[in-house]
């Protein structure tokens, strides 16, 4: 059960009137590295991950559908207001006769979300690998798109979800370390 | 080509190398190449006690800690 605050965890300010940004965001909305696969991966690891580092996956998944909300809200705040021909520039003619200006769960390429992209192999230190994986390459994925972009203000968002994706890669090193040796230190997360 | 991070004990947080040019490239060389190298690399278990940033300071930076802020800058504009 989760316990909703209507607020976003880092305000989302968009600068710039660049659709095109839109259509690249979707990358870290519903691609293989994205938000929602960082969510749902760890939110189901959960059930089957040693007991000393469950509470770390129910923090972090849930941390990650607070980013997911972030991103919603810079692709929302980017093609709301966009008319069809400006969408069919920034590239989003096939979203728009699939969907409208909804969002969806597609990558940059339009690629719908599909389950294939997270395991839950039920060996903790091949599910925390794994974890620590989406994280770095989670972290490289916002590196690509604060270079694609030079609306400050976005950028601003998305460089604090970077530095956040540090944060979880470096919990979850923690995590296999205490697997490894259970040295079980009094640990803030 | 490297930032410093604001603490003492600190690693590089960008690594430059310098790809191979051929002869026959067909397009003008980036003779330098970069890529990040957060400080959780060199972590592994993070310490008690580290010095925290305030609150406002923390949001601002994603993170409660200094030694684990990582900055990066976008490429948009900046040429080879």
């Amino acid at each position: 059960m989760w316990v909703y605050e209507k607020k976003l965890q880092y305000p989302v300010r968009v600068g710039k009137c660049d659709i095109r940004m839109a259509r690249l965001l979707l990358e870290q909305y519903g691609g293989a590295d994205g938000e929602l696969a960082a969510a749902l991966r760890y939110l189901n690891q959960r059930y089957t991950i040693p007991d000393k580092v469950i509470g770390l996956l129910n923090d972090i998944g849930t941390e990650e559908l607070a980013h997911l909300e972030m991103i919603a809200t810079m692709v929302y705040k980017l093609t709301k207001d966009a008319t069809v021909e400006e969408l069919d520039a920034a590239g989003l003619a096939p979203h728009y006769v699939a969907h409208d200006s909804a969002l969806f769960y597609e990558n940059a390429s339009g690629v719908p979300w599909t389950a294939a992209y997270i395991q839950a192999k039920g060996d903790p230190i091949a599910d925390l690998y794994e974890d620590i994986a989406a994280e770095e390459k989670a972290r490289a994925t916002y590196q690509w798109l604060i270079d694609m972009t030079d609306d400050v203000d976005l950028q601003d968002g998305l460089k604090f979800l970077r530095e956040r994706e540090i944060i979880h890669s470096l919990r979850f090193r923690e995590a296999v370390e205490i697997l490894k040796d259970e040295r079980g230190k009094k640990k803030v997360f | 080509m490297s930032h410093s991070l604001s603490h003492p004990m600190s690693h590089p947080q960008e690594v430059a190398w310098a790809p191979f040019i051929g002869p026959f490239d067909p397009c003008p060389p980036i003779l330098c190449k970069t890529y990040s190298t957060p400080p959780h690399l060199f972590m592994h278990f993070q310490p008690l006690n580290l010095p925290q940033f305030s609150p406002e300071d923390a949001l601002r930076h994603g993170t409660l800690w200094p030694a684990l802020y990582s900055p990066y800058e976008s490429r948009w504009g900046k040429g080879r």
